[in-house]
């Protein structure tokens, strides 16, 4: 999954719902692979004001990319910077985590990724 | 100016659904001056060659779409109306290269008849060489003939008369790119690429938008948007469904197939009722065929009877941080399912985002299940495809922007969602118990066993 998906995705118990620290996940143990797809601006300007640009920070930072900015890029920054367009571009749609897993800070729980896919189920005491 | 649509003469109740949701993505105005679901072909009005191009070059279900020469009767009033109306459009044809075909509905001439018929528009004044493949225009003269199964029957002459010059030929050719029988990787219940494809027009999936399919299985949805443009998202609560046997059998194969696996954003194994997906207003549509418990079950995470269950919650307890752990499902209604999705549609819509889902039901009145709404989604358009004893409907919904939501209708919504009660698939699922009835009504079962009764005591 590409690690725009880790952006959209959180803790499933429900009890995390309302805590903060449920959000985002945080990768471990993950193993890494970098597509080569060609650079979209449109869909990058129209994707920003979706994206939560906090919870980017903390993935970016903690799958070992350089740190982002403190504050989200507006539609003309990212005209005008071609750098930290691709750098978007390179984070949010060129790498994928294919292994690993995705922690809760909340409650602790570990989501498994395999193959590209996360599992979200979740055991009887836990819905 | 007037243009006519040549549809396809199926799936006639998402015709015009599928061009006017593709009117409103490309932003241009569409105005429908006569349509029929019998016949194949609809007069309509678009400000430009270029807006009647756009919207036709994405449609499955139009065959083509051409500027409206003149519709008639009989061919000598279809002569003189193209003479009155279109005499001024005519030199600009003098010199380029054309070709004039025919194209007969329920009908069809033979080359020599066909000869004739063309001969009959000598007095246009084109000059230009006829070109059979690729000339720079193409006319062509469509009649419309009655339903007759019986060749000796048949009447001598079309019903109606169209003449027109090609704009724009539409995306049909992706049916077959897209068939399943082409496709490395299905299940019982993937779609059909034809109505996927047609689905994900309807939802106005585009280049950039963001897409989303809760109960994925093998991809068609995502498949059909990511070849429209869209990123794509999809879950299971079945992960093998998505895992397949790995390599080509497999969604992801699926998508490298047709080269689009750039547009996957990814898959992951969740359950639409314990969703992971943080709730914000970032999709732009979401499509689904959710399961209807006929095919495949509808289950959701949980046990079916907590009580009795104690040793199965116990057990999660201490393995479910195993991989190899399965957690139990339990039968899920199909009714609290669809609110389900409505409510997940209503967290997770951009305004004006689509929701576009299948759900079946009876053809019987009695047992029909109503169209679901919900205060922040306005149902855009039903269409229906009808088998023999039930249908499957495509409702497609928008999400109001806030500002246009009924509060009092939310609030009231909010009271009364509760618990569906029953615990079995069959008294989950109202669906379900009549498709394995038969659709019968009670009054019929109660007949059947009655009669199955006497015979035994005979």
């Amino acid at each position: 999954m590409k690690v725009l998906s880790l952006n959209f995705l959180t803790c499933a118990v429900k009890t995390c719902k309302t805590q903060s620290d449920s959000y985002p996940l945080h990768p471990k143990d993950a193993e890494l692979v970098q597509d080569d797809i060609e650079l979209n601006e449109a869909f990058l300007i129209n994707l920003l004001p979706r994206i939560d640009w906090k919870a980017l920070s903390t993935t970016a930072t903690e799958l070992g990319f350089p740190a982002l900015p403190s504050t989200p890029p507006t539609p003309e920054d990212l005209r005008a910077d071609a750098k930290t367009l691709r750098d978007l571009h390179n984070l949010l749609l060129e790498t994928q985590m294919v292994e690993g897993k995705l922690v809760c800070a909340s409650c602790g729980h570990e989501y498994a990724v395999r193959e590209g896919i996360a599992n979200f189920l979740l055991p009887s005491h836990l819905v | 100016m007037q243009y006519l649509i040549r549809f396809t003469q199926l799936h006639e109740t998402f015709r015009l659904a599928e061009v006017k949701a593709l009117a409103v993505l490309a932003g241009v105005d569409l105005k429908i001056i006569s349509y029929s679901n019998e016949s194949p072909f609809c007069l309509v009005e678009f400000p430009s060659d270029d807006a009647a191009r756009a919207v036709i070059e994405r449609s499955i279900l139009a065959h083509s779409i051409y500027e409206h020469w003149g519709t008639a009767e009989t061919l000598d009033d279809l002569h003189i109306t193209i003479k009155r109306d279109t005499a001024h459009l005519w030199p600009l044809y003098v010199e380029p290269s054309f070709k004039l075909s025919i194209d007969s509905y329920r009908g069809s001439r033979s080359q020599k008849q066909k000869v004739a018929l063309i001969n009959s528009f000598s007095y246009l004044p084109f000059k230009g060489p006829i070109l059979l493949s690729s000339p720079d225009n193409e006319f062509t003269l469509f009649e419309k003939w009655a339903l007759e199964p019986v060749p000796e029957k048949k009447l001598s002459s079309p019903l109606e008369v169209h003449f027109g010059r090609l704009i724009a030929h539409s995306a049909r050719d992706l049916i077959s790119t897209f068939d399943l029988k082409k496709r490395d990787y299905i299940s019982t219940t993937s779609m059909d690429s034809e109505l996927a494809l047609v689905t994900a027009n309807i939802a106005l999936a585009g280049p950039g938008k963001l897409f989303y399919d809760p109960f994925v299985g093998t991809g068609s949805f995502p498949v059909a948007c990511a070849q429209f443009g869209s990123i794509v998202w999809g879950s299971d609560i079945d992960g093998r469904s998505m895992r397949g046997a790995g390599g080509k059998k497999s969604l992801l194969g699926n998508f490298r197939q047709y080269g689009l696996e750039k547009s996957l954003g990814g898959v992951f194994v969740s359950d639409l009722t314990n969703t992971p997906v943080r709730r914000a207003r970032i999709l732009d549509g979401i499509l689904c065929d959710p399961p209807y418990g006929v095919r495949e079950g509808l289950k959701v995470l949980g046990c079916r009877d907590p009580e009795k269950d104690v040793r199965s919650i116990e057990r999660g307890k201490l393995m479910y941080r195993d991989p190899a752990f399965i957690p139990p499902k339990k039968p899920y209604s199909f009714l609290a399912m669809l609110d389900d999705i409505l409510n997940f549609a209503t967290d997770m819509l951009v305004d004006n985002g689509r929701l576009s889902f299948w759900m079946p039901t009876a053809n019987d009145e009695d047992q029909e299940i109503a169209v679901p709404t919900h205060p922040c989604l306005e149902v855009v358009v039903v269409c229906t495809q009808v088998f023999n004893k039930w249908s499957r409907r495509l409702i497609t919904y928008r999400r109001l922007p806030d500002s246009d939501v009924d509060l009092s209708a939310l609030a009231l919504r909010k009271k009364q969602e509760d618990e569906a009660s029953g615990r079995s698939a069959d008294d989950l699922n109202p669906f379900r118990r009549h498709y394995f009835r038969g659709f019968k009504s009670e009054q019929e079962l109660l007949d059947t066993a009655t009669l199955e009764t006497n015979q035994l005591q005979i």
